[in-house]
């Protein structure tokens, strides 16, 4: 039998999976970020937007509409990775995965793929969305797209770190619930930083959600909260960290192997 | 015949201190079916999870068909196909699907021909869009089955396969097992059923408190540690062992109406005709006799029970 220096059946196969379970519940999948967004867009952009018409020369509805596809792919992102490989650990199922000739890259590989697949078809549904409630324009398609894989690979890594942290079901919620929720609100998805009294926006400059948000919005409209090298730069700080802390998982088998 | 598996020095230690196993030091022979037998806790399942790639070693190499489990892992653990002791497979999956994501997931193209051919072979054809959660256990254990063979392992390993399981499922699966290793698979199975492993086995292993303290062929082990016993129902009960019967190893049984001889099956002479000689000359006559051969399982017993003795 020959070795195999990768493993693209094992890979293709977790990635299938994973996107078939997505597919099982496909329709709950794409409904409930649908009716999220026109929820977002009935109380933010016609109850707000009615009194607030334009942020930095762009019409609020327009303005947060990068906010709330980083809102979603933050927390979509946390939410698949996480679940993907928890569940195996939780039904017992991740033996399996364990013993087979797939290496941490490989596993990562899969599963985040999978994730980020998700995460980002659904920044697509709720940009679809959005443009039925608002006219929108990308500036910069190019970098839209990147920003947007980035994020989502970077959270689907946190996710995945997250998912074979927690131990039960509520530690999996705490750190998307009282931690990414809080800094996403607070990291200008539906305001703009500069609108804050100086003291509060430097420490808003800590939370590093704003560079995300930011550095989107920039891809859309061409202005932004801080530079977008600078949002660049922290989102690959972001995912360098995330990649370090996977590969350390791996190397010490924290909570995989006994 | 040689060694598909080869195990030195291997030791496991968990972290919270239990020494799960002992400079353990094993080779499995290519196309045997070996039996590993010990009680609760004893370190089979340690040991299949270290070979398995599922649990790290403390200490010590295992090496699969010649390859390093740890530093060649991807060729040694697409040799292997694990079967493990919990039904669990992914609920809401169908049997084929999760049959065929096993196989990709060692590495191998779909083949489904193959994969018909494995679950046709155990029964589940019949099933293959049935969704896992709606079937029985048994079928469950067939599915786990399927999955573990849907790569073509060379070895196979079965962690207690028949726990649970109806007698008929039972009988079934020791033919596919023979089947198996007909055609070339190596099988290590781990059992409580020590019949099980009377029945199927070549070699055996008895683990105990981490350490392997018996491996030998079937047979031998049976002729070695066997005893056979002759049982004489007397006429008339005795109250004691009549003087002149010293030379043999005697009880008294059944409020003295059974006379019970034991003796080695590896000694040239029984020494029953003597006895029975003598018996005659005493006037001690019997209405009937019987032999028996201590089975495995007591075998067994008295091999865990004579180390736990030793440890304490």
């Amino acid at each position: 039998m020959r070795a195999i220096a990768f493993n693209r059946h094992g890979v293709w196969a977790i990635y299938r999976f994973e996107l078939a379970r997505f597919l099982r519940t496909l329709l709950q999948s794409v409904l409930t970020p649908v009716i999220t967004t026109s929820l977002y867009f009935v109380v933010f952009g016609a109850a707000i937007g009615a009194r607030m018409t334009e942020v930095d020369g762009v019409p609020y509805g327009a303005f947060i509409v990068p906010g709330l596809i980083m809102l979603s792919v933050f927390m979509e992102s946390i939410s698949n990775a996480s679940f993907g490989i928890h569940f195996p650990k939780f039904t017992g199922t991740i033996f399996e995965l364990l013993s087979a000739p797939v290496s941490a890259f490989e596993i990562v590989l899969a599963y985040v793929g999978a994730a980020a697949t998700k995460s980002v078809g659904l920044a697509l549904i709720i940009l679809a969305t959005a443009s039925v409630f608002v006219p929108i324009h990308i500036l910069h398609p190019f970098w839209m797209v990147a920003f947007l894989v980035l994020t989502a690979i970077t959270f689907c890594l946190f996710g995945f770190i997250i998912g074979i942290w927690a131990r039960n079901w509520e530690q999996m919620q705490i750190v998307p619930m009282l931690i990414v929720t809080p800094l996403t609100f607070l990291g200008g998805a539906f305001y703009s930083i500069d609108m804050l009294p100086p003291a509060w926006r430097t420490v808003t400059l800590f939370n590093p959600v704003v560079y995300l948000i930011s550095g989107f919005r920039w891809t859309f409209f061409g202005s932004a909260d801080v530079d977008v090298g600078t949002s660049l730069g922290m989102t690959l700080v972001f995912l360098l960290t995330c990649l370090a802390l996977v590969a350390m998982i791996f190397r010490t088998g924290y909570r995989l192997k006994n | 015949m040689r060694a598909i598996i080869s195990i030195s020095g291997l030791t496991k230690t968990y972290a919270s201190g239990q020494h799960a196993l002992k400079n353990v030091n094993l080779e499995i022979r290519e196309g045997e079916i070996f039996a590993l037998l010990g009680p609760n806790g004893a370190g089979k399942t340690t040991l299949i999870s270290i070979i398995c790639g599922i649990v790290t070693a403390s200490s010590g190499t295992v090496l699969v068909d010649g390859h390093d489990i740890v530093t060649d892992y991807r060729a040694a653990r697409s040799r292997i196909g694990l079967v493990p002791q919990e039904l669990v497979a992914d609920a809401f999956e169908t049997v084929r699907a999760t049959a065929g994501f096993s196989r990709g997931l060692f590495g191998r193209a779909p083949n489904p021909g193959y994969v018909e051919s494995v679950l046709r072979d155990l029964s589940l054809w019949d099933r293959r869009n049935d969704i896992i959660m709606t079937l029985s256990g048994g079928m469950k254990r067939r599915v786990m089955i399927a999955k573990a063979l849907s790569h073509e392992p060379r070895i196979l390993f079965l962690d207690e396969p028949t726990a649970g399981v109806d007698v008929e499922l039972r009988r079934d699966m020791w033919a596919l097992v023979r089947r198996l290793r007909d055609s070339g698979v190596t099988i290590i199975l781990t059992t409580h059923y020590i019949d099980e492993a009377e029945e199927m086995a070549d070699r055996i292993g008895v683990i105990s408190q981490g350490e392997l303290i018996v491996v030998e062929d079937k047979i031998r082990l049976m002729r070695k540690l066997g005893k056979k016993q002759l049982t004489l129902h007397l006429q008339d009960p005795m109250a004691s062992i009549p003087a002149g019967l010293e030379a043999w190893k005697l009880a008294l049984n059944a409020g003295g109406s059974e006379l019970e001889y034991t003796f080695d099956t590896n000694e040239e002479q029984t020494g029953i005709p003597a006895l029975l000689r003598r018996l005659s000359e005493l006037g001690v006559a019997f209405k009937d006799l019987h032999t028996r051969q201590s089975s495995l399982e007591e075998i067994f017993v008295n091999l865990v029970s004579e180390r736990k003795g030793f440890r304490q």
